[in-house]
């Protein structure tokens, strides 16, 4: 999938979190991501993250690369 | 079965709360204070001779027909308009009211004419029962005097006819005209023997300000005001009570049939969505269920470029069984899946998330709520803890200032509006949020305290405006948010809005609004008494979309305006069952009753009862499965009465998507956009052909009941059924009530529904459970679902799609009256004499800076694409600003639509596209090129020809 839609999309959502009150915004970004993308979409991002995730917002980044963890087993 | 005859009380019901007690012809009855004698008698079962009467408007007094004779009291008052007194003694039947009862109608028959055998109402005339009632047997001054014999019948409203001719000056009509419906379209004008009913300016009812709503007609004892399918077909023999299928009111209605033929339908007097109105689409609109483009048999092609070849049921569901495998196979599990519509049933949408889930093994399942008001579920779940209103409609009646934003409820959502309409006359304060100056802006009897016509796009900057001024200026309810909020998290809500960039003045930039304006509104909102917010899609509809409604929730919250009659947060849902398409579990992330894929113990429930492993990861939303289908990795899409060409966003992304699949599967009542691109048609039926429940804006399900059988044989809800069997799972339903009892006994919110309670009840609110037997119409009494409110930090991002130089003006969408959505089934009955083709209202000011005049063709062009429609120009819109519908798919708005959509949900941003307008001098190449596309791939090889349509 078009890693260009995927980042702004990524992006707008770290630009909600990133506003709430705490430290939990790669992690409130990161459970988003599980909860709402299809696993496809999240490796893809995952791997646009890996490749050095150009473009992302730094939180957004940090919680893509939490990704990897399950990003093994959703892969099929 | 028979023909439901409702009673009429005369007046309507008084709602004291003390009793008196009176003998009316003998029997003693006891009912609230203020009641009029002439329905207390009726609540006895004593019916008392009336004609001006009826019990859905105020008593009026003129017929003279209902006299009574009360003991103590001298002369014959009128039933209708004398309210009850304790220890009353009423007479209904003596000599001398006899007398003066047949007087009465002896002047009324003697100008009305005798053609009772051939009158269109012979069998429901209340002139004709009078009559009989009072035993009217001579008419003493003949009919030779001057009389109204030779008035001229209206008959420009396509659906219903006026006879002056027939018309006993009643005024009913008139009556219903104004307080049940609120548009004020009919008079009595002149004097005596010349007083007639004028409509309008005393022109036809068609030129006139009249929305077809049918109040009058309903109202109307005589032939004079009839229904022309009547006039057409004759009068019903039996009844069956059933749900419009048009908007998320959710209107009640009494099918009145011939046989399977529909000869009208009624709005239902118990009906609690509705209570016995209606508008012109529910009344009028369902020509399109025997519109002779219907398709009745299965087709099938190989290519898109091929003509569709008509094939038996089995042939076309082993075509998609045998696809969809393939395709899974080669492919991968996650290769194929399904969207529905709000328009379906709970119990179709259920099975087709349940065909996905336990048959495809995936969660690609959503439904075109994703593209309307998925944000409502979002924001309201993370607020309130629910993803729905927390209201019934009738709450309205309590509330005391009204705050409606994004939302044009006169055309969306018209019964409700005629409600909202009626507290407003009553004296409720209105804010209006919009762009737009909407109906309710100004109107009959009405006109909102406070218009703010923000520019597109900047609802979370005005809202949070609102709250700053709220917080700042000491207007919290600080005991509802200490007692019932998360304190903490009030406390970095008010930190937040109070900020400098979040005043008023500050927005003032942004919306366009003046900040003195906006304090004024906020100060209404907070110190008004009962507050209530009705929200559209207006709302929804951004990239901000799910921030809206947290931030309205916030307001809410704020202001103690939750918990109770008279206030709340209430999303109007666009189509029929958008609520229970979202209640059951059609989006990829989540099972029926909102509870998410991934929740271990929610999963087992489900797995247990299917008897099948689930997947717990989420699946592809709608425009994620275009991204995918254009890289290859999605490729079998089963689209269930959805047309998502028309109503989906950036409709050439969409077609490349579409285009790039190998099996799509349209399961719908005519060919449409999306049918373009498939491969396989499964015709579907229509809410008169089959059982079901729908779930309104109030939450409260409705029973759907079939009045004929399915056209095409199937009812949508087996057809799915019969494509799991085809893939190899037997789901062996019998009856839809046995669909709802899975339901129920999955889905806690729903664990007390049945059909018999339907049937019993009329209706319940979900949730519907052992706390709640008979249902909820108010939510979050005392305390939120989620336990304690929870306030979010809503920062105002302005949308990417910016204005420029090449695109100065911000396009938005909206609806009318007349049609419904992407139009498929209004577009087929006569509502399209009210809007025959989508128009751009433009500002005078942008029009002339252009050259334009009313009614020039234009271009109107974004960075998505152009498309060319008619302009309107108007002051309705600001300058800067331009509207249209998008009801038409020679119009094609969504050409011009954006990708953009909510951060959360991924809903488009159909409300703000940045666009310029131009002369034009014809179509643009995509609408010509579009219209012969989709004649070429609308062609059908019939092996045997149809038989003539009906
Ligand atoms: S149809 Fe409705 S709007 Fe039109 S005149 Fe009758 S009551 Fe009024
Ligand atoms: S049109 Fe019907 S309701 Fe209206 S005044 Fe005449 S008889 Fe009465
Ligand atoms: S379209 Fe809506 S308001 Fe109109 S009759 Fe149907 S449910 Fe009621
Ligand atoms: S019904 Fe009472 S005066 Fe007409």
């Amino acid at each position: 999938m078009s890693p260009d839609k995927l980042i702004y999309m990524a992006n707008q959502i770290g630009r909600f979190f990133a506003h709430q009150p705490g430290d939990k915004a790669v992690a409130n970004i990161a459970d988003h991501l599980v909860k709402f993308w299809d696993p496809r979409m999240r490796s893809a991002i995952l791997k646009h993250a890996e490749a050095g995730g150009q473009g992302l917002q730094p939180a957004v980044l940090q919680a893509v690369l939490t990704l990897r963890a399950d990003a093994g087993q959703v892969a099929g | 079965m028979s023909l439901i005859s409702e009673i009429d009380y005369g007046t309507p019901a008084s709602h004291a709360d003390k009793t008196v007690t009176v003998t009316i012809d003998g029997f003693a009855v006891t009912v609230p204070e203020g009641t009029s004698i002439m329905r207390a008698a009726m609540e006895a079962g004593i019916q008392v001779p009336k004609l001006c009467a009826t019990d859905s408007i105020e008593a009026f007094g003129s017929c003279r027909l209902c006299l009574v004779e009360i003991e103590g009291r001298a002369g014959t008052p009128a039933s209708c308009t004398t309210p009850v007194g304790n220890g009353m003694v009423v007479k209904t039947q003596t000599g001398k009211l006899k007398k003066l009862r047949r007087d009465v109608m002896e002047l009324y028959i003697s100008d009305h004419p005798l053609d009772c055998l051939t009158c269109a109402a012979n069998g429901d005339c209340e002139l004709q029962d009078m009559a009989g009632a009072v035993g009217l047997r001579e008419v003493r001054y003949g009919q030779e005097g001057a009389n109204h014999f030779d008035a001229v019948k209206d008959q420009s409203n396509p659906y219903f006819t006026f006879d002056p001719a027939k018309c006993i000056v009643c005024s009913r009509c008139v009556r219903a005209c104004e307080e049940v419906q609120g548009t004020f379209a009919l008079t009595i004008d002149g004097r005596g023997f010349a007083s007639h009913v004028a409509a309008g300016m005393d022109e036809p009812f068609l030129a006139s300000e009249c929305v077809s709503c049918g109040a009058c007609v309903q109202a109307c004892p005589t032939a004079t005001l009839i229904e022309k399918s009547v006039i057409e077909i004759g009068q019903p023999e039996h009844s069956v009570v059933t749900t419009c299928a048009y908007c998320g009111v959710g209107c009640s209605f009494k099918a009145e049939m011939r046989g399977e033929e529909v000869v009208r339908m009624v709005p239902y007097k118990d009906g609690k969505a509705n209570h016995g109105h209606s508008c012109v689409k529910g009344r009028f609109a369902w020509g399109y269920t025997n519109h002779r483009d219907r398709i009745l048999k299965p087709m099938i092609r190989e290519r898109i470029s091929d003509p569709w070849r008509e094939v038996s049921w089995d042939e076309a569901l082993g075509r998609v069984a045998s696809e969809f495998k393939r395709i899974q196979a080669q492919r991968g599990r996650n290769s194929i899946g399904a969207i529905t519509s709000s328009r379906c049933t709970n119990e179709e949408t259920y099975l087709v998330q349940k065909l996905v889930r336990a048959v495809f093994g995936n969660n690609n399942t959503d439904t075109c709520a994703r593209v309307c008001h998925s944000p409502t579920g979002y924001g309201l779940s993370k607020t309130f803890g629910t993803s729905a209103g927390t209201q019934d409609f009738d709450s309205v009646s309590e509330a005391d200032v009204i705050l409606v934003i994004g939302a044009n409820p006169t055309d969306a959502h018209p019964v409700f509006a005629s409600r909202m309409k009626k507290r407003l006359r009553e004296g409720a304060k209105l804010i209006v949020i919009d762009p737009r100056r909407t109906d309710l802006v100004r109107s009959a009897h009405i006109e909102a305290a406070y218009h703010l016509p923000l520019l597109p796009g900047t609802n979370v900057a005005m809202m949070n405006a609102l709250a700053h001024t709220i917080v700042t200026e000491g207007l919290v309810d600080e005991k509802f948010v200490r007692e019932q909020c998360d304190g903490e998290a009030f406390a970095d809500w008010a930190a937040f809005v109070s900020r400098p960039e979040n005043s008023p003045e500050a927005a003032a930039h942004f919306t366009g609004v003046p900040a003195e304006t906006i304090r004024a509104a906020a100060r209404l909102y907070a110190t008004g008494g009962n507050a209530a917010i009705y929200y559209g899609l207006g709302v929804t509809e951004h990239s901000q979309g799910t921030t809206t409604v947290m931030a309205i929730a916030n307001l809410a919250m704020a202001t103690g305006n939750i918990g109770r009659e008279g206030v709340g947060v209430n999303p109007l849902r666009g189509q029929n069952n958008v609520q229970g398409a979202c209640d059951m579990g059609s989006f990829p992330h989540e099972l029926p009753g909102y509870r998410h894929i991934s929740d271990d113990i929610v999963r087992g429930l489900f797995e247990k009862d299917w008897g099948v492993h689930l997947d717990a990861e989420p699946g592809l939303r709608i425009p994620n499965m275009f991204d995918a289908a254009m890289d290859g990795s999605f490729q079998g899409l089963y689209v269930q009465g959805e047309d998502i060409v028309q109503s989906d966003p950036d409709s050439k992304h969409v077609i490349a998507g579409l285009k790039a699949m190998e099996c799509i599967v349209v399961q719908d009542l005519f060919l449409n956009e999306t049918s373009n691109y498939a491969h396989v048609f499964l015709p579907g039926s229509t809410f008169l052909e089959k059982d079901g429940t729908f779930t309104n804006a109030e939450r409260r399900i409705n029973r759907v009941r079939k009045v004929m059988s399915p056209k095409a044989g199937m009812a949508d809800w087996e057809i799915t059924q019969a494509i799991a069997k085809a893939m190899g799972v037997n789901m062996h339903y019998t009856h839809p009530s046995e669909i709802m009892a899975e339901i129920a006994r999955l889905t806690p919110s729903f664990s007390g529904v049945t059909y018999d309670k339907l049937d019993a009840l009329g209706s319940v609110q979900w949730p519907c459970n052992d706390t709640a037997p008979e249902g909820t119409p108010t939510m979050h009494i005392g305390q939120f679902v989620r336990g304690k409110g929870n306030f979010l930090i809503t920062e105002f991002v302005a949308t990417d799609e910016r204005t420029g130089p090449r695109f100065p003006l911000l396009l938005t969408t909206g609806r009318i009256l007349s049609q419904y959505n992407v139009g498929a089934q209004t577009r087929r009955t006569d509502n399209a004499t009210w809007h025959a083709e989508d128009l751009l209202e433009i500002h005078p000011h942008d029009a002339e800076e252009r050259g334009l005049h009313n009614g020039a063709l234009v271009r109107l062009e974004s960075r998505s694409g152009a498309t060319s429609l008619r302009a309107r120009i108007t002051d309705r819109v600001a300058p800067g600003v331009v509207y249209t519908t998008f009801h038409h798919p020679d119009t094609q708005a969504n050409v011009v639509t954006s990708d953009y959509s909510d951060w959360a949900t991924n809903c488009p941003e159909y409300k703000v596209t940045a666009v310029q307008v131009a002369p034009s001098n014809g179509p643009t190449a995509w609408q010509d090129e579009y219209q012969s596309h989709s004649r070429e791939s609308r062609r059908i090889d019939r092996a045997v020809p149809l038989p003539a349509a009906e």
